[in-house]
Order: C-alpha cells, then structure tokens, then sequence
C-alpha cells in the first residue's frame, strides 16, 4: 500500500504541482501520475455535475506535415479522414494487419497539407515507430511532438464558463470533436479542441509544455472554475468516468489480440473508403459470419463488484469471458463493467455471473453506454 | 494523525481494542487513506470463527480490494451493521468505525501486536517518510 517516489518514472510539467498539491499519485503505463487529489467520488462528481480539471500530458502527439499527409492518415487509422474539415476531428484507431488494435486515436485535421493524431501514453513509442514507418512512402514527415505540449483537459457541464474566462476565442462556435486556435491565458495560438474522455461536455487544451508556463495555466483554470467548484481531477475519476460512458482503455477493451468488430467499434471504421491496414483482414472477418466474441456492458444485480480480469461464468460455473474494466460507478450508484462474452450469449437482458474471488455474483447484459449526458434544453 | 494509544496494530494496518476478552476490530486511518472513497466492506457472520493472520474478509474501495487480517483468534460476536449502507463512515472516522467484535480465544496473542508508537514508526518506514 505505501507509494515511494520511483526514480525511473516518467514525468508531466506538471508533477511537481500535483505532488505539491498533495495529489495520491501512480505509475501509469511508465508515467508518474496523479491518481486522486481530494476524493476519486467527489472529483467524478465533480465532473458530472460541474467542471474538473485534469493534466493529460502522458498522453502523446503525432503530426503528420506534406502533400501527401492526408494519403498517409488514410493508410494507418481506420475511419475516414478524408470526410475531415479543417478544424474538426474524430475517434479513430490504427490497425495492424490481422484488424486488431495499435492503438485508439484522435485525428485532427489543421489543414490539407496538416494532421495531428493525439494517442495514449502507454504506447507513446510504439505509435510512433508504427507511424514512422508506415508513412515512408508518402511525401510527408512524421514528427513526435508529445513533450511539446501540455495538454489539460477541462471537463463538465461548466466547463465552457470556465475557459470562456481564458479566452476570447468563441467557444460556443466549436461543436463536439472540432477545434480552434486562439490565445489562452495570453498565449497565442493555443489549439482549444472540443475532445475528452469523459462523456461530458468539455475542451483539451495544449500549451507550451515549459514548467512555468503548464503551472500558470493550471492555477489559472483552477482560479476560473473556483466559483463553480473546479476540482483538480486524477486517473482514478478518469478511469470511473470514461467507464460509464463505455470508452475504451488500450490493453482493456482494445489490444493487438481484439479485432475491431469484437471491440464493437466498426462504426469508426469506413472499408468503403478503401484499402487501409487491417482492411482486408476486417473483410475476411466479415465475410466469415463476424466477430466470434464481443464486448458488451454488464450491471452487477447481487452485493459484489466486478474487477479488471474477473471470469464470466455461465449458469454450471464455466468460464465463458473476462471482465476487461470494472468498477463501483460513482455517479450512476451501480457496480458496472465491460467484459468479452462468445458473440451468440452477447444479447442484451442476459443473465451471466461474474466471479468475484471465488463466487458467481449475477449480472445482466445492459446496452451501452452506461451514462448519457443530459442534452442541453435551449 | 494520532493513534490511539489503547489499541493495538498490526502492520496489515488494522486496529483492535481490547476490553476484558472481547476485541474490536477495524483498520486504521493510514488504511482507508490509501485505500480511497470505500464502498463495499465483506464481513463474516456472527458465530464465524477467526484465526490470527488469517484473512476474514475484505474492504473494497472505488479502485482497489484489500483483505481484511485478525489480529486474533476467536469467534465473531457482533459485526458493525452501518457498515453495509454506509461504508464511507470508515473513511471519515477509521479509528470508530469498528468492523467485527471477537470473543478472544487466546488473550495472550494480543501481547505481540503492535503498540501505538511502533506503528506509527512502522507506517514512517513504509512510506519512506
């Protein structure tokens, strides 16, 4: 249970603050992280019903510059970039050849010549590498500008009231998944994009990652949102919240070992776009009667709470899938998860059991996501 | 944080206070700190026997399971029934928010657990402090 301060972790700007701000902090895939601050409950809640602020810096930042930037983003990501705008983005996820997951993404599209792809901080390298070299024959360069921003996330219902007092770019003319650049805390183009990981509504932000300036823009987002009870938010409220609205975590829901139509993220994917890595496996899949496994969301109906590994059992005790994230779900009051069941048990209503260290505790088979934000009425 | 200095530790972090041969038994305050937001406490039943250093249930809090160690051997006489609807109550008070009663079954193993001070210095250790 004790946490020592590890030498060989990897560091955000930002980790002295969290450390000074007395933030329970973690190892995250290799980064030294803050986990919760004041409460993993009060900052999900927090979120859910006003505005937190979250450092997501570990996260990674690929672009893609050249004529041919645009073939190159068509080759690697599933979805369609060609469909893009300048100024909006979208879900996305690069694919090995068997169909199967290198990693989950946002593309952005800056311009035609002009992509940034955003990816998660495990696979940082990987990314890149994978990247790198399968844009070689485009007339593009591929550049990891990851430790060049610090990205922090400002999600919530509140969260346009408190970067409007940021900045003048006009927020209200940025849809869900689009971007701008303008000036935030007196710094100039600053790219203000309509993304997150919560469900919620809410804006990332990325800043010149030097350690004077990523502290000044936290205190300054903190100093905003203070009238509505901004709180500083770690990954233990990031996992919970993105959780309840069924986003997937790298090595959870998505790996090198699931393919796309198991991970139930085919409408992301465009195979009439045409030949991209992984299409053609995809097709076969297709072709073959589909995906044999799926991933589905489960409501514990008995006392227990489902973890990350547990078995799914059926009615005689047999092992028929795993639980891929599970957990207490602050603000829906239930105990949730997401597990891999064989594709004809993968019906919604269905009962299963999980095991929760040694006994069946019923579930049910619930669509998902678990958690829909209220649409605003005006 | 003070400890109390009546009761004893063990270094799986839980409490028991000791009052003529019945102990009570909870997990202390550096526990629920680490553990976090707790919201599911599994406790054996009344008349469930216990043994020292072995596990007798769990506490699980938003991100994390941890077992629960006796610090004795006895038999459950009464278990904390608040604890069902309101696990948060260990959070806020660890050191009231008794788990389990046991009658002890040998009131001498009470003497090699912890005291106050050498928890503290245990828990000192143990985050580097």
């Amino acid at each position: 249970m004790a946490t020592s301060t590890p030498m060989a972790l990897r560091k955000t700007p930002l980790n002295v603050m969290h450390r000074r701000m007395g933030a329970k902090m973690v190892d995250f895939g290799g980064w030294d992280m803050p986990v919760e601050y004041s409460g993993l409950i009060a900052e999900h809640m927090a979120v859910r019903t006003s505005v937190g602020l979250f450092d997501v810096s570990h996260m990674g930042d690929i672009q893609l510059r050249g004529p041919g930037s645009l073939d190159a983003v068509q080759h690697i990501s599933m979805n369609d970039a060609s469909k893009l705008r300048e100024g909006q983005a979208h879900y996305s996820a690069m694919l090995y050849p068997q169909g199967t997951f290198v990693d989950d993404v946002i593309v952005h599209k800056l311009s035609d010549n002009d992509y940034l792809i955003v990816i998660n901080a495990g696979t940082r390298e990987k990314d890149f590498h994978w990247v790198k070299s399968n844009v070689q024959r485009f007339n593009c360069h591929a550049n990891d500008y990851s430790d060049y921003y610090t990205q922090l996330a400002i999600q919530g219902p509140k969260a346009a009231e408190t970067l409007a007092k940021l900045t003048k770019v006009d927020l209200s003319a940025i849809k869900g998944y689009w971007f701008k650049w303008g000036t935030v805390c007196g710094l100039a183009n600053t790219l203000v994009a309509r993304t997150g990981y919560t469900g919620e509504d809410g804006f990332e932000i990325y800043v010149p990652s030097d350690v004077a300036t990523s502290e000044r823009v936290w205190n300054e987002a903190l100093e905003a949102g203070k009238e509505f009870g901004i709180l500083p938010c770690g990954l233990g409220a990031r996992n919970t919240l993105r959780l309840e609205s069924a986003m997937s975590l790298y090595e959870h829901e998505i790996s090198d070992k699931i393919n796309v139509f198991e991970a139930h993220l085919d409408r992301f994917l465009k195979l009439e776009k045409g030949p991209f890595i992984g299409s053609e496996a995809l097709k076969t899949i297709l072709a073959e009667g589909g995906p044999t496994k799926k991933l589905v969301g489960l409501e514990m109906m008995e006392r227990g709470i489902a973890r990350d590994g547990y078995p799914v059992v059926d009615a005689a005790g047999k092992k028929m899938g795993a639980v891929t994230s599970g957990s207490p779900a602050p603000f829906l009051k239930k105990n949730i998860a997401l597990a891999y069941l064989p594709t004809e048990l993968a019906v919604v209503d269905g009962e299963v059991a999980v095991e929760v260290r040694g006994n069946p505790v019923k579930a049910r088979i619930v669509p998902t996501p678990f958690y829909r934000r209220p649409k605003k009425t005006a | 944080m003070a400890y109390p200095e009546n009761y004893k530790y063990t270094r799986e972090h839980e409490w028991i206070e000791v009052a003529g041969n019945v102990g009570t038994v909870g997990i202390t305050d550096y526990a629920q700190n680490s553990l976090g937001d707790i919201v599911f406490v599994d406790a054996p039943k009344v008349g469930a026997k216990v043994e020292k250093g072995a596990v007798f249930g769990s506490v699980e809090s938003v991100k994390a399971v941890s077992d629960l160690y006796s610090p004795v051997t006895g038999t459950v006489t009464e278990v904390n029934g608040e604890l069902a609807s309101s696990p948060e109550k260990i959070n806020t008070d660890a050191h009231s928010s008794w788990i389990i009663k046991v009658e002890l079954g040998d009131p001498a193993e009470v003497g090699s657990l912890l005291s106050a001070a050498d928890y503290e210095k245990f828990i000192a250790e143990e985050t580097g402090k």
